[in-house]
């Protein structure tokens, strides 16, 4: 059994309230923090523990923070990205309604580190019943000096807001998510200039996922180099995943980095195999964005090491081979999944999500949507298969934001890994059209 | 100062200056295109993603290249930096493709189109794209809406440039038109349809890459290659407007008043709506001359007769359009 680090509490009774968290040890790195130790001890602290962004970039949160421009007199932010809409992740929800002090601890702690005043938390607008958990819990956390002016008599003020957002899964993207915290239109903007230099209102912003800033009381607590000691190579600490799908007993695992996939799917501590018995077909491992794996390469990597919960054992073999560990929401796919239904449902999603204001991506997503509808439906053409990958390499890589490759991505995986599939679709329409009908071959590697 | 090499060519520039613009002081067929960056417009560009450029040195401190290509419309040249646009066969093969996107929902309407013949869409079709599309789905459509007596809003043609958006937020005061709606279904609007009504409007017609925002008041009037530009000025009341204007003339009729545009298409002076719309009579104006056209618009060559593929012509097409051209030859070119 690995050891709990956010979520050891978060079963006990009342655990939503001061009281109860304060029992269990909450708001000690407030105090510790901000009575022993100046605000670069902490960043120093988060650079040690090796902590990677949760939110699916896995860029590591102490350099991130370091990169934070500290003009004198000009107010700096840490803006929390709660706009969790990934399909299949769904760990920032739980994190933050059954423990919402644990990420409003974090959030002092890591705006005392950041010299930050006033910080927000940009919620997802379909989460309201969360936003108000985290306002109750703001509310005793003010009334109980933790917020406010002059923290725990330091001189040190903070004010935290939350925001909601208005249900557009690109606010999740960290300059989108200033323009519309700023009021706008949530278009992603052009970088350079990066949030660290010009973010929220143009002044110096630092965005982190919730289940980064979460991890940071941990880290001020035990220290950055008990933290690091946990997990494997850059890939430290633990990390929530969601796991859904066709799994025995999906949900929500705190897991120490480097728990063997297979482990993690078959075992009875985690998500205990495949439902109904049969077989496992195919897994996205971070998140729709990331490339889909079948059962051959997620359980071993090209060279037949066992692939590991951890950043670079996800990611070995680069995008031939490899995946990415995103942000942890893991779907699992059994032996009648229709692959190609499955993409075109993810294609859907990112055509519906697109903000329309890079022409790749705007025109791309729509694209490769229609192809994918076709093809599900029997009417695709042989020369398909050859426009989606084309069309999904012309929107990679060329767009403002990410969103462009989140869409791009499953497109070209599911077509390197199953495009047979895809071809018994084109050849065989009216088989493969026939309710509940289940692909005949097994998939190959291409 | 910063110095770049540019396609091989150097050139210093002031410190923040954009590549596209660097590239502009170098001039000629080496600058990127551009379709939504607009020299006058604060926040325009980066949009299109026309104006792709590989960037192999970031600068002299840190020469690693960049690792993905850059808008360099919006992207601020450094010192020491090298960027590679027509050289790169990357970059050319990434703009056939964002020429195809941007052309899978446009109408090609051309035909019944007034931008025709000074469309940037089609010149930047002409020169970096394919001739033969891909797509076989349906294209996309709106619901019309009208914004008015002055202005005609043709959606789907618009490529979402932003550009009228910018120059409605900066040029005039209240802000009433926007973009609506999200992905392939943003449009260009007026908040619940209101009425585009201030002095200055015309000028989003000027800045409209295509044919999304034309003059009603020129509306299938004439081909524009059949009317002939001509400079004029006039002391306008208002003083906001500078009164330089190209009249457009059909025999002895003045057919439409634009602003000026420079070799990029930018409109550097804005005219007002009364200038634009209301004054069609020679008696208006102060005649200058005949106004420079680019001898290789179609506007320049003023009647029907088929362009001929000359030496010359090929010299100052890029070399990928002559590519194309070998390979797919128009069916009516000159043998």
């Amino acid at each position: 059994m690995g050891r709990k680090l956010l979520t050891e509490h978060i079963n006990v009774e009342g655990i939503d309230t001061i009281e109860v968290y304060r029992k269990h040890g909450g708001y000690r790195s407030v105090e510790k923090a901000i009575k022993t130790m100046t605000p670069d001890e902490v960043v120093e602290e988060v650079k040690k523990s090796g902590l990677r962004g949760r939110g699916g970039a896995g860029f590591p949160t102490g350099l991130k923070w370091s990169f934070l421009a500290k003009p004198e007199g000009v107010p700096r932010y840490l803006v929390c990205n709660a706009d969790e809409s990934e399909p299949g992740t769904f760990k920032d929800r739980q994190l933050m309604s059954k423990l919402p002090h644990l990420l409003i601890e974090g959030m002092i702690t890591s705006s005392y580190a950041l010299g930050a005043n006033t910080s927000y938390i940009y919620i997802r607008g379909e989460l309201l019943y969360v936003l108000r958990i985290l306002e109750k819990a703001i509310a005793e956390a003010y009334a109980a000096g933790f917020l406010g002016k002059n923290i725990l008599g330091s001189g040190y003020d903070l004010d935290l807001y939350v925001h909601p957002g208005g249900g557009a899964y690109i606010c999740g993207e960290e300059t989108a998510l200033l323009e519309s915290l700023e009021g706008k239109r949530g278009n992603p903007r052009n970088k350079p200039p990066f949030p660290a230099v010009s973010g929220l209102y143009a002044r110096p912003t630092v965005v982190n996922n919730v289940e980064s800033i979460a991890a940071v009381p941990v880290i001020v607590n035990e220290g950055g180099d008990e933290y690091a000691k946990i997990g494997i190579g850059r890939s430290t600490g633990t990390k929530l995943i969601s796991a859904c799908g066709h799994l025995n007993k999906p949900g929500i695992y705190e897991i120490e980095m480097g728990v063997p996939v297979e482990e993690f799917i078959y075992s009875d501590e985690y998500c205990g195999g495949i439902w109904k018995g049969r077989e496992l077909k195919a897994v996205v491992a971070g998140g729709s964005s990331v490339p889909i794996l079948p059962k051959e390469l997620i359980l071993k990597t090209a060279a037949g090491e066992p692939r590991l919960m951890t950043y670079e054992s996800l990611s070995d073999g680069g995008f031939v081979t490899g995946t990415m560990l995103g942000s942890g929401g893991f779907i699992a796919m059994d032996e009648t999944t229709c692959i190609v239904r499955n993409t075109w449902n993810f294609s859907r999603f990112y055509h519906h999500e697109s903000c329309g204001q890079c022409s790749p991506c705007r025109e791309g997503t729509g694209w490769l949507e229609k192809i994918l509808h076709r093809i599900e439906h029997g009417h695709g053409t042989e020369r398909d298969i050859d426009v989606l990958a084309s069309v999904a390499k012309q929107i990679e890589g060329n767009t403002i934001c990410p969103l462009g490759e989140a869409a791009a991505w499953p497109v070209s995986a599911a077509i390197r890994h199953f495009r047979d599939e895809f071809e018994w679709h084109i050849r065989h329409p009216q088989e493969a059209t026939r309710p509940g009908a289940v692909f005949p071959g097994k998939a190959v590697l291409a | 100062m910063a110095k770049i090499t540019f396609d091989g060519i150097e050139v210093e520039v002031p410190d923040g200056t954009t590549i596209l613009n660097a590239a502009r002081t170098i001039g000629g067929g080496i600058v990127p295109p551009a379709m939504c960056y607009y020299t006058p417009l604060k926040g325009s560009g980066g949009k299109c993603r026309a104006c792709l450029v590989r960037v192999a040195a970031g600068s002299a401190k840190d020469p690693r290249p960049m690792p993905k290509l850059v808008a360099s419309c919006v992207t601020p040249v450094q010192d020491g930096m090298v960027v590679e646009n027509t050289t790169s066969e990357q970059v050319l093969d990434v703009r056939k493709g964002i020429v195809e996107m941007l052309l899978i929902n446009h109408p090609l309407d051309c035909p019944v189109c007034d931008q025709a013949g000074e469309c940037d869409l089609q010149n930047f079709a002409f020169e970096h794209g394919v001739s033969t599309t891909r797509y076989e789905e349906e294209r996309r459509t709106f619901e019309k809406i009208d914004i008015g007596p002055l202005i005609q809003l043709h959606m789907t043609r618009c490529i979402l440039c932003y550009r009228c958006v910018y120059t409605a937020d900066q040029l005039t005061e209240g802000r009433i038109h926007g973009v609506l709606g999200r992905g392939d279904a943003a449009e260009i609007g007026t908040y619940i349809e209101n009425i585009l009504d201030n002095e200055f409007s015309g000028n989003v017609i000027d800045v409209c890459p295509v044919g999304a925002l034309t003059d009603k008041t020129f509306r299938f009037k004439q081909r524009v290659w059949f009317t002939k530009p001509v400079n004029a000025h006039r002391g306008c009341e208002n003083p906001k407007c500078c009164g330089k204007v190209v009249l457009w003339y059909k025999g002895k009729d003045v057919m439409r008043v634009t602003a000026r545009k420079d070799q990029y298409g930018e409109v550097k002076e804005w005219i007002c709506n009364t200038c634009r719309f209301d004054k069609k009579e020679t008696a208006d104006w102060t005649i200058e001359g005949p106004a420079r056209i680019d001898r290789s618009s179609v506007i320049s060559a003023n009647h029907y007769e088929l362009p001929v593929l000359n030496a010359q012509v090929i010299a100052d097409l890029p070399e990928s359009s002559v590519r194309d051209l070998e390979q797919n030859p128009p069916m009516r070119l000159g043998n």
